[in-house]
């Protein structure tokens, strides 16, 4: 597993101005102590069950990472994202179990794709402003369903596509039937991609897209091509669906159907979101494990699940609208001032 | 330095200039004036790309930039404070400092955009101690700073401010404009809106008089302060001001 490392400080003067170098220094010490956890967790579980959920939450936390640049950074919703990951899914599964290619070189067919599709659709509806985007998504969501189930001769439509091969590491095949070497796989994806989005958002594109989340206007004003920063967000968090995609594609099922690519799984992604907290780094995390558990505890009841999203988000609305994460650090800090006065108390005495 | 020759503008079937032509020379002050809904906010929009002239046009430097957009605009060096302040109040004020040097981040160097945050730092106190802060806790008149140091880091030749001292206390607005004049003095040019036209007039050196989308009215300040019509409709003759 490749945990990441601290990095050792900057040792760019000028940094230390910004009150930022001490978030991003936190942050790369909670990245590293949360992936070192991942990679000790198959030492504990050997259940294939359990081991196959945490790598789908893996794959929800890179899609939720990849929406929550578009929701919480650049202030946009997008209602299909299901849509990209399918796209994702379908090229990767296509390329490889129908015309042989190589996995990897599906990987970044597939990203081109999905990115060339996100895009044609942001490009134009990302010029107006409100929330002209979510409708668009809405509709590439229903189209590219029904696309993978019409084309039945390129996807196999709804009776799904099979014998996908194995994933490629090295030249040699991640086997999917030992779970815990695609555990391990899938999770390096995560910690790439979550190093990946904590750097961006605290660039200078990330700070573009802040100020404009902020204040459109005021991000003009300052020269920031605000239209541009949201389709390239858009792109970017298109392509962290499609990685999702190609690694569903390979997992142990080897398997696709157009089920787990619609409206349902779209509206899921929108709710880990919200619920873990758009605009923070962990809030994707706490909110893909929490539907995630969620899911496989509703299994069997179905699409009822999507009763319980709607009720958490009405719930988060009213209780805590920052979400989870931002609930649960507000938390930790009043818990901490209390233990403070208490000892401050105990002195006096 | 800047030259805007019978601009027209409108918002949807709205007419909001008609005919607008005005000049801002380097080293000037210059203060548009007038009503609410006069079609002041309407000129800086037109000028920073934010809205588009449909007639008309734009030079600045003697180049064309007509409906150029804006963030071509921040780089030509106009930067436009806008109205309300509009600091990023999620963010911290280092962090709003940083934004005001986007448009020259790659091309200045690092650096050099630190030793400007410095510079800024050094001549407002009240932001260098509370640079960790974010900006939405700040008071009106420090975001009101925080805007205008933000607009000078991105190093513009024409400074546009829209409205500076809405909702600042009076003293307040009044150092916020000697700040202004200070930055002239060291060679910026503004261009200056505002609805306190005797606050502006003070430290202007021309003005222009806007009613319904015309201009009615140009002159030196001392011209414009003397004029019968402006004092009666705009500096409320017979009363003294409140604040001087």
């Amino acid at each position: 597993m490749a945990a990441v490392r601290e990095v050792p400080p900057d040792n760019d003067v000028h940094d230390e101005v910004l009150a930022a170098t001490q978030r991003r220094r936190a942050q790369k010490v909670q990245i590293a102590a949360f992936f070192l956890f991942v990679a000790l967790v198959p030492l504990a579980v050997h259940n294939r069950y359990y081991l196959h959920i945490l790598i789908v939450v893996g794959l929800n936390l890179i899609l939720a990472t990849g929406l929550n640049l578009l929701m919480g950074y650049a202030g946009q919703v997008s209602l299909g994202h299901a849509a990209f990951y399918g796209i994702g899914a379908y090229v990767s599964g296509i390329l490889t179990a129908t015309y042989g290619c190589n996995p990897w070189a599906a990987l970044l067919a597939a990203l081109a794709v999905t990115s060339l599709v996100a895009w044609l659709v942001g490009k134009p509806t990302l010029r107006l402003r409100g929330h002209y985007l979510a409708m668009a998504t809405l509709g590439v969501g229903i189209i590219v369903v029904v696309v993978i189930r019409q084309t039945t001769g390129l996807t196999g439509g709804a009776a799904g596509l099979t014998e996908i091969p194995s994933m490629t590491l090295f030249g040699r095949e991640l086997q999917s039937n030992m779970d815990m070497h695609y555990f391990y796989f899938v999770w390096a994806w995560v910690c790439l991609l979550t190093v990946l989005f904590a750097n961006l958002v605290e660039s200078r594109p990330g700070r573009a897209l802040r100020a404009l989340h902020d204040s459109e206007l005021a991000a003009q004003t300052l020269g920031v091509d605000t239209a541009a920063f949201k389709v390239r967000a858009l792109v970017i968090s298109a392509a962290y669906a499609s990685i999702a995609g190609t690694l569903y594609a390979h997992s142990s099922m080897r398997f696709l159907s157009p089920t787990p690519f619609g409206f349902h799984t779209s509206i899921a992604l929108l709710v880990m979101v919200v619920l873990g907290g758009q605009g923070t780094l962990w809030g994707p995390a706490l909110g893909a494990v929490t539907i995630t558990a969620i899911q496989e505890a509703l299994r069997p009841y179905a699409d009822y699940d999507i009763v319980v999203y709607g009720l958490l988000l009405v719930v988060m609305m009213i209780v805590m609208p920052g979400g989870l994460s931002r609930a649960l650090g507000a938390l930790y800090g009043r818990l901490r001032e209390r233990v403070a006065r208490h000892r401050a108390g105990d002195v006096a005495r | 330095m800047l030259r805007v020759r019978s601009v027209d503008a409108s918002y949807g079937r709205v007419q909001a200039l008609r005919g607008v032509s005005l000049h801002v020379d380097a080293g000037e002050i210059v203060t548009l004036i007038g009503a609410n809904g006069a079609g002041k906010s309407t000129t800086l929009a037109v000028i920073s790309g934010l809205i588009r002239a449909q007639v008309g046009d734009i030079q600045f430097d003697g180049r064309d930039v007509t409906n150029r957009p804006p963030h071509r605009l921040v780089r030509a060096g106009i930067c436009q404070v806008p109205e309300g302040r509009q600091v990023f109040g999620d963010l911290t004020v280092a962090d709003n400092l940083l934004l005001g040097a986007y448009s020259r981040w790659r091309r200045g160097g690092r650096s050099e955009v630190m030793a400007d945050i410095e510079r800024q730092f050094e001549r407002f106190p009240q932001l260098d101690e509370r640079r960790g802060q974010l900006a939405g806790s700040l008071s009106g008149g420090e975001q009101q700073m925080l805007a205008l140091a933000r607009g000078l880091l991105s190093r513009p030749r024409l400074l546009m401010l829209d409205e500076p001292s809405l909702g600042l206390a009076p003293i307040i607005a009044r150092q916020f404009l000697d700040e202004v004049q200070r930055s002239r003095d060291e060679g910026l040019t503004v261009l200056l809106v505002e609805q306190n036209a005797r606050a502006a007039l003070r430290i202007a050196d021309r003005g222009y008089v806007l009613e319904t989308g015309r201009i009615v009215l140009e002159g030196t300040a001392q011209e414009l302060l003397d004029n019968p019509e402006v004092q009666r409709a705009y500096l409320g003759k017979g009363y003294r001001e409140v604040w001087e």
